[in-house]
């Protein structure tokens, strides 16, 4: 009995001492983050720093597309640490997305416009992409708009293979798919919301509007 | 040094546990309990903030199958670098990567025959394998994965 009494109370114990290092650590982070926010240049007006520290994926206008040097994963004691290209320096020219999550690149408008030109093959800078312009409309059963799967701006990335048929059954109906699914990384959650735009852009892949009736009410956005 | 501080080397750890937990002076059972308590306390915020804290780039890739075991830092792999250089189906397709962070059996031994990075940096298309801490830049006691995204830790295949 008194050891479940001892058991009970370290546990409740270390729970309070863990709200309270997380109240500190937040309170810390606020502050650490204000700090260079101000510091580093004079565009962000009002710092939001500690505006959304409950959430890790909203971040303030200064704590992302960090150098390689202060990103928390890489090691600042390494001497090649410094010699990495930063973010930011090579964002810089790129097309923004709408959303404040990802890299904060439209990285198809930045293919399309021409402001980036990465290789199609390994070895041959000149060769083109096989690009598919074939859309998929997914009724969705919910109030959300129709998802419009462009294969075109898939094929300009990716190969047929990366995607078919492992990932979807290249048939039509054959595939389920829900957003649960999605944020748990299976079906376009494979790459979307790890390296290809997060799912919080909703309209990105939502953008064929219905009407009430659940019809389409205008051609899809293309 | 706190026991959870990463400049603590593994091997310093490891010795001041075995102190710890096998000192049979006072009684082995008690001095576990003590140990055991004093991990209930300070585990829980340090196994809850460490993987929060990082504000990594996205899509930015740990692999650690095999660096640290071997002695050297985890290796860092940034999408958002190649991405700009390569089309994803250069690596996805061409070279055979998996599309999931861990999934690859890579080795340095494997890069010099010129598999996995190897095929790229060999000094021909990028930079080569002499550049050690280019890549092997991570902190010491990161776990594989891939991070700055939403995914928290469903079952996903991928």
């Amino acid at each position: 009995m008194t050891v479940n009494k001892g058991r009970i109370f370290a546990a409740l114990a270390a729970m309070a001492i863990f709200s309270g290092a997380l109240a500190t650590v937040m309170s810390e982070k606020g502050e650490a983050h204000a700090a260079p926010a101000t510091k580093q240049d004079a565009a962000p007006a009002a710092a939001p720093a500690a505006v959304n520290t409950f959430n890790r994926l909203l971040k303030g206008a200064g704590e992302r597309n960090l150098p390689p040097t202060e990103d928390g994963i890489h090691d600042p004691a390494n001497p090649g640490t410094a010699l990495l290209q930063t973010p930011r320096d090579a964002f810089s020219t790129l097309s923004k997305s709408t959303g404040a999550m990802g890299n904060g690149v439209n990285w198809v408008e930045a293919l399309k416009n021409n402001q980036i030109n990465p290789r199609y093959d390994r070895l041959n800078p000149a060769e083109e992409a096989v690009v598919f312009d074939l859309d998929i409309v997914r009724e969705v059963k919910g109030s959300m708009p129709n998802v419009v799967y462009p294969h075109d701006r898939h094929t300009m990335w990716l190969d047929c293979s990366n995607c078919h048929p492992d990932i979807f059954i290249p048939q039509k109906g054959a595939n389920q798919i829900s957003m649960a699914q999605i944020v748990m990384g299976e079906k376009c959650g494979v790459c979307h919301g790890k390296v290809a735009f997060p799912v919080g852009e909703c309209r990105r892949c939502h953008s064929q509007n219905k009407d009430a009736s659940g019809a389409p009410a205008a051609k899809a956005k293309k | 040094m706190a026991p959870w501080d990463p400049k603590r080397s593994p091997a310093e750890s490891a010795r001041s546990a075995r102190g710890a937990t096998s000192c049979p002076s006072s009684g082995l059972l008690a001095r576990f309990r003590r140990v055991r308590r004093w991990m209930l306390f300070a585990l829980p915020p340090l196994a809850f903030l460490a993987p929060m804290d990082a504000p990594a780039e996205y899509a930015d890739v740990v692999i650690n199958n095999n660096s640290e075991r071997e002695g050297v830092r985890p290796v860092i792999y940034p999408h958002w670098f190649h991405r700009i250089r390569f089309r994803c189906k250069v690596c996805h397709s061409e070279l055979g990567f998996e599309m999931k962070a861990g999934g690859n059996n890579i080795t340095m031994l494997g890069l010099m025959d010129g598999k996995h990075c190897g095929m790229c940096h060999n000094g021909d298309v990028a930079w080569s394998l002499e550049n050690c801490n280019r890549c092997h830049s991570g902190l010491p006691g990161l776990k594989t994965g891939i991070r700055g995204g939403h995914q928290s830790t469903g079952p996903g295949e991928y």
